[in-house]
């Protein structure tokens, strides 16, 4: 079938529709949330790190700007979340250029040692930046009656299309995570994607083909840092209280570099199950043991894959399919 | 075939305090077979590294059908018409042999096809080299040989003006050989200038209209084979007296 996966896409934003609507306990929301979130993070992070081989471990950075740009544009105007998320994603982009034009040319392992230190950077900028709480943080309330081209979104009364806020973000997150896969599968069977590929298993030869390898790696961290932006902009609203340290989250910079290592780098769908597998254990784990047995969960996962089964988990299923 | 296509005018080349080119100066004819040899270590391969933009050069110009190359990326001059091999074969490893081929294809040669054009186009060329029905393995169960024969089925496909072969021929048989320089022999015909680096004497003087030879980054000798055969200099860089 021609649409099978647009078709997808708008079944699963179906179910997480009708699952907002439906009387469900508050930590499935959560846990949904948190699933949908990492979805979108590996996914942007695979653009640029599973096709064309860029480590990133500034993930945390890219989160981080997006956050705060959503916190800087309702300080400064009460922006509505939509509004946030185009305003993260366009700074986080641009933050992807800089970035990528001083350091792309930097290899591999150098790449990743300048990614790691761009977070660290920015979270120390943020830290003494009060206009948007400095280090003390900053809370955040969520308009009461949010408004979309003239429609009613939330009203507690029931008069709107969600009953709470937060069930609106989870919806948000849930088009904004579909998307990323959306974006991520068109660049994998695109000329973008092939180019990419080149460059992973070649970057000298690639250039030599024809590969404008410089170029196409800036495209892929500009959209690939967006989306990051986009995903860290909608955090604020759904915890409502922000510092530095949640925004700059180190466990998501981590779970966004494994989550597609042990699900697959090489197509859209590794970082997706990547994602919902160790996302569903992280979620059980934190209910049933602790949160701090998560970042332990994750390395183990990473390095019994490294070592075992680079290709990941749907690498390991494709091949025995075979 | 009388304008050069290509202008090598006082390249030099430093590593370090290591001067691996010095002051080279040569033309490559339109329609040219050029052979290019000289010991291990000479500076063949810096020299092309230099042409196809993988190295800069500190000194000197290199000129392509008119066009001064000085700070044009590798991936111009590819699509100005320069495509090398590598002499240590670098194919893209998680693709098939035809999606190797379709990257030139894709980013230099045909950039306007359709997908199914960009495959025939690749079929044709691997056809011509006698590799078809490898077209859809990896490139991980590949001989020697044949990752040669890849290295110059990829840079054939993005259809140069000037295609430099670095040695495409080490660790082949003389039928082998004898193969490749048929093939290397019928895309000149169809127009293709050449520059062959090679050990291979029988087979770069066979192949050749014109040799220069390099030895410790200078250019020592260049004529025809015949003439660099007799060459005393080459003899003597090439027996190390
Ligand atoms: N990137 C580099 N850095 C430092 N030295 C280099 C580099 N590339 C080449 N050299 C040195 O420059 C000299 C010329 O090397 P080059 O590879 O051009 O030789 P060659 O003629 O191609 O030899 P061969 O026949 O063995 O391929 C050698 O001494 C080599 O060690
Ligand atoms: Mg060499």
């Amino acid at each position: 079938m021609r649409f099978k996966f647009e078709i997808g896409c708008v079944l699963v934003l179906l179910a997480c529709f009708i699952f907002t609507q439906a009387d469900i306990n508050r930590f499935y929301y959560f846990a949904g949330f948190a699933i949908l979130q990492y979805v979108m993070i590996s996914t942007a992070w695979n653009i640029l790190g599973g096709y064309g081989g860029y480590i990133n471990f500034g993930t945390a950075g890219f989160l981080g700007v997006g956050s705060y740009a959503a916190i800087a544009l309702i300080e400064f105007y009460g922006a509505g979340i939509i509004e946030q998320i185009v305003a993260a994603g366009i700074i986080a982009g641009f933050l992807g250029l800089a970035i990528g034009f001083f350091t792309l040319r930097l290899k591999g392992v150098y790449f990743a040692i300048a990614t790691l230190a761009l977070a660290i950077v920015l979270e120390t900028i943020v830290n003494n930046w009060d206009y948007v709480g400095g280090a003390a943080g900053v809370s955040i309330l969520p308009p009461r009656k949010p408004e979309l081209l003239g429609i009613l979104i939330v009203d507690r009364k029931g008069d709107g299309i969600f009953q709470n806020n937060k069930e609106y973000l989870f919806f948000l997150m849930a088009v904004m995570a579909v998307m990323s896969v959306w974006i991520a599968r068109t660049i994998e069977f695109g000329k973008l994607g092939r180019g990419l590929n080149a460059i992973k298993d070649n970057e000298e030869a690639a250039e030599c083909m024809g590969v404008p390898t410089l170029k196409l790696k800036l495209v892929a961290t500009v959209i690939s840092g967006a989306l990051m932006g986009m995903a860290g902009a909608i955090f604020p609203s759904y915890v409502t209280y922000v510092d530095p340290p949640t925004a700059f989250n180190l466990e998501l910079a981590v779970n966004s570099l494994a989550m597609p290592m042990i699900g697959g780098t090489f197509t859209w769908i590794g970082p997706v199950v990547g994602s919902i597998l160790l996302g569903t254990v992280q979620q059980v784990a934190i209910v049933t043991i602790s949160s701090e047995i998560n970042l332990l969960i994750i390395g183990v996962l990473l390095i019994f894959f490294v070592t075992v089964a680079p290709q990941g988990i749907v690498g390991w299923f494709m091949k025995k399919n075979k | 075939m009388s304008e050069a296509l290509l202008k090598v005018e006082s390249v030099t080349k430093n590593f370090g305090g290591f001067t691996a080119l010095s002051n080279v100066t040569t033309e490559v004819l339109t329609g040219e077979r050029f052979g290019l040899i000289g010991p291990n270590g000479s500076g063949k391969t810096t020299l092309i590294n230099c042409i196809s933009g993988t190295l800069v050069n500190e000194g000197g110009n290199i000129i392509f059908d008119g066009q001064e190359l000085a700070g044009m990326k590798a991936h111009q001059r590819t699509a100005a018409g320069i495509t090398r091999t590598f002499q240590i074969p670098r194919p893209f490893h998680s693709m098939t042999i035809m999606d190797n081929l379709r990257i030139p294809i894709e980013f230099v040669s045909g950039s306007s096809s359709s997908q199914n054009e960009m495959k025939d186009q690749a079929m044709e060329i691997l056809e011509t080299m006698g590799m078809a029905e490898k077209a859809n393995e990896e490139t991980s169960g590949l001989t020697q040989i044949e990752l040669r024969k890849l290295e110059l089925a990829r840079a054939i496909a993005a259809k140069p003006k000037l295609l430099i072969s670095d040695e495409a021929m080490a660790g082949l048989t003389g039928n082998e050989v004898d193969e490749v320089l048929d093939i290397l022999i019928k895309f000149n015909e169809a127009g293709m200038t050449i520059i062959m680096i090679e050990h291979i004497m029988r087979a770069v003087m066979q192949f050749s209209h014109r040799v220069i030879c390099l030895d410790a980054g200078q250019l020592i000798a260049e004529g025809t084979p015949d003439v660099i055969v007799k060459d005393k200099g080459v003899e003597r860089a090439y027996l190390g007296v």
